[in-house]
């Protein structure tokens, strides 16, 4: 087993320090630490029902810790609601997507935008950006959000993210299921964002050739941090062991 | 026909009123999956605070008397509407996602809402008034260090149930005097008068007279109701009230405050049932028990139109309120006499209130076999999945 280390950089977005969360009471994750370095793209690995998603829930709010800390941008997270979380800057693209259905893609990129300084009600221009990232979402603008595709609605989840021009974004297996074509797309998309406004990603995937986009992994099992390192030193055995290739 | 025609608008505006009511209650029930009982008492305390407002206005000159009822529709909308922003916020939050306990709780709301009409009087309000001050005095001026501690939630009901015995301990003091302890309304019901700019017939169509409180109600319940879609599908916050419908969790992530959300659309709901409550004191006098009568009518429609549909809700509130007027009332019978005997039988068993009720179940019933989900139901990915 390789030694637990910590990202080099000196200026962390997040950092969180002995986590235990319990649904119930079952016991999922077991005193996780990890730190999220500013303006990079860190990635967390793991088999299914590690607790990787339980972890990104935990920050965002929709879960509380019974014990440990999460420090984002120099202040403690403590029962804050996600909302207030969302407000600080902290963007969330959930495992499944959750693209509110019944409304059009456009209201879907509105509400993106509502945890801009201001709400949605300040804010009504849709950068164009997001539709020089995913094409396909100008073009289906006025169609409801639950009848695009599986790939269509990631694009769209990860556009609503970015209009709320997080700090920190949140990525839950955003290449799941999805078709190899739109998974570049969104690989692309995702590294230009990091290098054009230097926000800090954390990356939940299975996917390989987007987990090495990142500068740094965590590799989780049964709900502790148990590897980490540069990904550039992300070794066979590793991939063996902790990505279902 | 001229009956026909009347029993017809009859109909229609016994329709529009059920519209408010079930909008507000579709609202309410589409947005927390909450179905409020106490839906048709908020339209009581509608129909009381405009009776209250009629009362207010009288004194003031004939002039001013006579716009009495719009400033009550304005305040019915606002008092319904905080009383269910209250009841929101310190009930039904509490339930959230248990619907069981929710249904019981505002039915238990409902029958203390109908108890508290009957017997409200001054030294009751005053009684309750200094409870819920002491309650809250209480709880802003305790110790920091009594906060942290593991007991405290004990403490604080401890508080709160002290604070209650000492209003009900006030109420008994004051109800010595004949004066503060008379009820403001009472048991009985009561009447209502419309201005005179209501009453009496306003033109006529084809020698058909258009009564005033009819038109006017039909008129009321479109525009309010072109209101509410105007709001819900245009405005920042109706796309707030959308999003959380569909997905409150992830509305939540971003950035949706979800409480407040909540809480203005139990507003809206509960103020939607307050109008619907002004409405029906045109319509006849009123009593505390007013809600039982409409609360079944407001399911019926919902189930019947569909939840979330607007033009399902028009059509199904529409016409429950045609069948009651016209079957319920005999005015066939009275239009055509010439039925001949056995389908005037049949015409005549249904032709009281609680009998057109039936039929209109029987109705429901045979509809719900071919059409389980309402009349227009939701369509596209996201209901399949």
């Amino acid at each position: 087993m390789v030694q637990a280390t910590a990202p080099a950089s000196t200026k962390t977005i997040l950092r969180a320090s002995g986590l235990n969360v319990y649904y119930g009471e079952s016991h999922i994750l077991r005193n996780v630490d990890l730190q999220i370095p500013e303006g990079e793209m860190i990635c967390l690995i793991g088999r299914n029902g590690v607790g990787k998603t339980t972890f990104l829930k935990t920050i965002i709010g929709l879960l509380e810790q019974r014990s440990g800390n999460i420090e984002y941008d120099g202040k403690q997270l403590t029962s804050q609601a996600p909302y207030k979380r969302a407000r600080a800057g902290i963007g969330y693209v959930s495992q499944g997507r959750d693209i509110i259905p019944r409304i059009t893609v456009r209201e879907n990129l509105q509400i993106g935008m509502e945890s801009l300084p201001g709400g949605m009600g300040k804010n009504r221009h849709i950068d164009p950006l997001v539709f020089e990232l995913f094409p396909i979402l100008e073009q289906f603008l006025n169609r409801r959000g639950g009848d695009l595709s599986g790939g269509q609605q990631q694009q769209l989840a990860i556009a609503r993210a970015l209009l709320g021009k997080p700090k920190l974004l949140l990525l839950d297996e955003p290449t799941e299921g999805i078709q190899p074509s739109i998974i570049l797309d969104i690989e692309r998309a995702v590294k230009r964002i990091i290098q054009e406004t230097g926000i800090s990603v954390l990356l939940v995937e299975q996917h390989l050739h987007f987990v090495k986009q990142s500068s740094f992994y965590y590799a989780m099992q049964r709900g502790g941090i148990v590897s980490s390192g540069p990904t550039s030193q992300l070794s066979d055995d590793i991939i063996e062991e902790f990505l279902t290739v | 026909m001229e009956l026909i025609f009347s029993q017809l608008l009859d109909g229609l505006s016994i329709g529009s009123v059920l519209l408010l009511a079930a909008t507000g209650l579709a609202i309410v029930f589409g947005l927390m999956g909450v179905i409020n009982l106490a839906h048709g008492e908020l339209m009581m305390i509608g129909a009381y605070v405009t009776y209250v407002t009629q009362n207010l206005f009288r004194p003031m000159g004939e002039g001013i008397f006579e716009l009495y009822f719009l400033f009550a529709l304005v305040f019915a909308f606002f008092i319904t509407g905080i009383v269910g922003v209250i009841l929101e916020r310190t009930l039904i939050r509490q339930l959230y996602g248990r619907p069981l306990e929710t249904l019981l709780a505002t039915w238990g709301v409902s029958l203390v809402l109908i108890q508290f009409i009957r017997s409200v009087s001054t030294s009751m309000t005053i009684g309750i008034v200094v409870a819920v001050v002491l309650g809250f005095l209480a709880q802003r001026f305790a110790p920091k260090k009594l906060k942290q501690a593991s007991f405290y939630p004990y403490l604080s009901g401890l508080a709160w149930l002290v604070s209650a015995v000492i209003g009900f301990l006030a109420i008994t003091a004051l109800s010595g005097s004949k004066f503060l302890s008379k009820p403001w309304f009472g048991p009985r019901n009561i009447d209502v008068t419309a201005p005179k700019w209501l009453q009496g017939s306003w033109g006529s169509i084809a020698g058909i007279e258009l009564p005033g409180i009819r038109i006017f109600i039909i008129l009321l319940s479109a525009l309010l109701l072109a209101f509410v879609a105007w709001f819900l599908t245009k405005s920042v916050w109706g796309l707030r009230i959308r999003s959380v419908t569909q997905n409150r969790q992830m509305s939540n992530c971003l950035g949706i405050p979800t409480d407040n959300v909540d809480s203005i659309t139990f507003g809206i709901g509960s103020g939607l049932a307050g109008v619907a409550g002004a409405a029906i004191t045109l319509l006849g006098s009123v009593g505390p028990n007013l809600g039982a009568a409409y609360i079944v009518s407001c399911f019926m429609v919902i189930v019947l139109g569909g939840v979330g549909n607007l033009v399902g809700t028009v059509i199904a509130s529409m016409m429950l309120g045609i069948i009651q007027s016209i079957i319920g009332s005999g005015a066939i019978l009275i239009a055509f006499p010439e039925i001949p005997n056995p389908s005037r039988a049949v015409i005549e068993f249904f032709a009281t209130t609680s009998m057109s009720y039936v039929l209109i179940f029987i109705f429901i019933i045979g509809f719900l076999q071919f059409k389980p989900t309402g009349m227009f139901p939701q369509k596209g990915r996201s209901v399949e999945s």
